[in-house]
């Protein structure tokens, strides 16, 4: 090896390490300290106690475990399916040329900058039974509207409904997803007679496919840790009924009410597993839609 | 050359902090004390902490030898988790105020020290204090935090609503047959005659279709504000935890106080109280449902009296002990009394000298200044006449005469509190909206619950074997 190779390797490492130390530090000590606490009995104020596998068999064993799990399930489904259509079709409606697009894209990006504590609040104030504004709105309609986040029955689908707010961000994205596609394409398509939804269908879909992919991925993981609405607009407790008891919220009254941070480490490793399986799975099955051709 | 110059200017550094302190004085001793309260409670707990550290320095004064304790008190939201974390992370305060509910769990993860063997030495006199506030610190057979404001909770009425139905606005009921006789007499519904018009009319009007009637004001309400739904067992003689290993959730008397509960849901509808308390604002606000005249009865704590001066100040509204079940006396006076306690975290650097603060603080002219700035009663047994003159709560004596009752209840200590409190806030939910009868939601919590405690038993068992 050179000396100036050896140099180059040496600078190489120094500007990669502090990522480096970050990623050891942040992420993979957490990690693994967090895998051996899920095998432990820990309280966080005494040494932990090693006990094998009975966190995780208590786990399946724990209604609270399962039905978090399906709350999540649900929100996350609900979300990324919600989200998806929402800023997709935000984005086909801000990518056309009109006057004045620069705003209308500011406007429709501008909720998602919203820190999610502050627009849990608004939401808590717009879903109010009795005097909140789409309880009124629906009220004019002749529709005596549902108590929300009070009734167990909605307050899931209400929280998923917000999901809506934060549609900017992935909008933004798909945004520059269309604005990647070839104009030509469109012009052979129209040439041979493609309408707007045959252009939607076989033409912007399949072109902006990867980005599809990337926003799913990451809704899917942002998805599964939902937390803070639940934690602000129904508390910890996860009510009316349990309804919105999410995942991650279980963890935390496990870990950091309970002080039973071996079991909440194992929930986080479970929680870790499935996302992890599911972005496989979704990275698996992009093969076959996923067009990076170009 | 780096180096050179970072010693350079530590040296400087330390010749300009030790030219600051003159030789032959010593240095303060200081002790730092995590608080939770904010606004005029912290500053009732700001006045006394001024009032120790003068007489710590003013101790100085007189005795050149003597190093005075200088107490930096530093206010903490959320104190009873981030004390915990500091704990954990071996950097704890020397002092911290925290609740008293919480004891049991810390003390079994060895959070807290033992402040037996300093009270042992300092002649700690347990007479003077209520016995059961003092009960609130100890846990297991040892002593792990001091109580310095008690609570208690009384059933608060608003006179004016009394007179306006007819009711004796100084004969608060006292058995819980008449609160739902008052309750029914004191709600009243805006209904929508067939022609169109409106007009008022009183009690639960169970004949007029829920379209044609809207409530505007409530008698009571079990879940206004339904900060004890937990405790409504123990109103009906019930309890939570029978001895240290048993959970007595569907004990006969809870399943009376809850099936008491859900006849509330029954006569007015879950959804008409939903949509009826939605329409109240933050506790601390003048929309409160008690502040807003738009809940005639509610049972509260002593602290409701400075929400009153401050929300609702021509409020009229007399406080009474919480009503009994009729033929059972022996119940009347039942309350809840928790405290604010001070505890000593493990690991704390100075538990010596945080003991001293702790000790001042269960003095009587300290604990009084403190207790009535927060506009609370003592924990001790005696009371001087200044304080009882000085008090603005008109019905201050009747709290603390709830305080010291002998059906006085505190919640259970065990390790599981939070995880218990959960599942029974969740039945109360369920048994509120109807959606399981009582006996079906106390007996998941009973399974659930000594399933729970019995995990909790062989955790500490491994614990203490380790």
């Amino acid at each position: 090896m050179s000396s100036i190779d050896r140099i180059n390797r040496r600078n190489g490492l120094l500007f990669c390490l502090p990522w480096l130390i970050g990623l050891s530090v942040f992420l993979l000590y957490p990690l693994l300290a967090a895998f051996y606490y899920s095998l432990c009995d820990y309280s966080v104020l005494l040494p932990p106690v090693f006990i094998g596998l009975d966190n995780y068999a208590d786990l399946l064993k724990d209604p609270l475990f399962w039905q978090s799990l399906w709350n999540t399930t649900y929100y996350a489904i609900g979300s990324v399916a919600l989200g998806l259509v929402v800023s997709l079709s935000l984005a086909l409606l801000l990518n056309s040329k009109v006057k004045g697009i620069g705003l209308y894209r500011t406007i429709f990006f501008l909720p998602s900058l919203m820190p999610v504590i502050a627009s849990s609040i608004l939401w808590l104030w717009m879903y109010n039974g009795q005097s909140g504004i789409i309880n009124t709105g629906l009220h004019h309609l002749g529709i005596n509207g549902p108590a929300w986040l009070a009734d167990p029955a909605w307050a899931k689908t209400a929280i998923v409904l917000m999901a809506v707010w934060g549609a900017g961000n992935a909008m933004v994205i798909y945004l520059a997803g269309l604005q990647d596609v070839p104009t030509h394409l469109y012009e052979a398509a129209i040439i041979d007679g493609a309408g707007f939804w045959s252009r939607l269908i076989h033409v912007t879909l399949p072109m902006i496919s990867p980005v599809i992919y990337f926003n799913v991925v990451l809704s899917i993981i942002g998805g599964f840790q939902a937390f803070t609405q639940a934690f602000i607009m129904t508390g910890s407790t996860g009510a009316p009924e349990r309804s919105t008891l999410f995942y991650v919220l279980n963890l935390y009254n496990v870990g950091f009410q309970d002080l039973r941070m071996g079991y909440a480490s194992a929930m986080a490793w479970v929680l870790f597993m499935v996302i992890l399986v599911l972005t496989f799975a979704a990275t698996r099955l992009s093969r076959r839609w996923v067009n990076y051709d170009r | 050359m780096t180096g050179r110059l970072v010693l350079t200017l530590a040296l400087a550094l330390h010749c300009l902090s030790g030219c600051a302190t003159p030789k032959n004085e010593h240095a303060a001793r200081h002790i730092s004390y995590w608080e939770k309260w904010t606004g005029f409670e912290g500053e009732a707990m700001d006045a006394v902490v001024d009032d120790f550290n003068e007489k710590e320095r003013a101790h100085a004064k007189l005795d050149p030898n003597y190093a005075p304790i200088e107490v930096e008190k530093v206010t903490i939201s959320n104190v009873e988790q981030k004390l915990l974390i500091a704990i954990a992370g071996g950097n704890p305060p020397d002092l911290a105020g925290n609740y008293s509910f919480y004891v049991p769990a810390y003390a079994d993860g060895g959070a807290l020290t033992d402040l037996g063997p300093m009270l042992e030495n300092s002649g700690f006199d347990r007479s003077a204090y209520i016995a059961h506030y003092l009960e609130l610190g100890e846990y297991r057979g040892k002593t792990w935090a001091l109580p310095i404001v008690p609570a208690s909770i009384a059933l608060l009425t608003n006179k004016r609503l009394f007179k306006e139905a007819g009711l004796d606005p100084d004969k608060p009921p006292t058995t819980i047959e008449e609160l739902d006789e008052y309750a029914a007499k004191l709600t009243q519904w805006e209904v929508t005659l067939p022609n169109g018009e409106k007009k008022i009319e009183t009690g639960y009007l169970p004949d007029v279709p829920p379209s044609q009637k809207r409530l505007i004001q409530a008698g009571f309400l079990p879940s206004e504000p339904g900060w004890w739904s937990y405790g409504w067992g123990y109103f009906f003689g019930g309890s939570l935890l029978d001895g240290p290993n048993q959970i007595s959730a569907e004990s006969p008397a809870n399943l009376r106080a809850y099936d008491w509960v859900a006849s509330y849901s029954k006569h007015l509808g879950i959804g008409v109280i939903k949509r009826f308390r939605s329409g109240f604002g933050n506790f601390a606000s003048p929309q409160n449902g008690f502040l807003s005249g738009k809940v005639a009865m509610v049972l509260q704590g002593v602290w409701m009296h400075n929400f009153i001066e401050k929300y609702a100040p021509g409020l009229q509204w007399a406080a009474a002990p919480f009503p009994y079940p009729k033929g059972q006396p022996e119940l009347a006076f039942t309350t809840e009394a928790d405290a604010d306690v001070l505890v000593i975290p493990k690991g704390s650097p100075h538990p010596q000298e945080a003991f001293e603060f702790l000790k001042y603080l269960s003095t009587q002219p300290a604990l009084e200044k403190l207790c009535l700035g927060q506009q609370k009663f003592t924990p001790l047994k005696a009371v001087s006449e200044d304080f009882w003159r000085a008090h603005p709560n008109p019905y201050i004596r009747l709290f603390r005469e709830l305080g010291m009752s002998k059906n006085a209840f505190a919640i259970p200590q065990t390790g599981i509190w939070n995880e218990y409190n959960r599942e029974l806030g969740n039945a109360v939910d369920l048994i509120q909206n109807q959606t399981q009868t009582p006996e079906v939601a106390l007996s998941n919590v009973q399974t659930k619950m000594q399933t729970a405690l019995d995990r909790n038993h062989r955790i500490l068992a491994r614990r203490d074997a380790q």
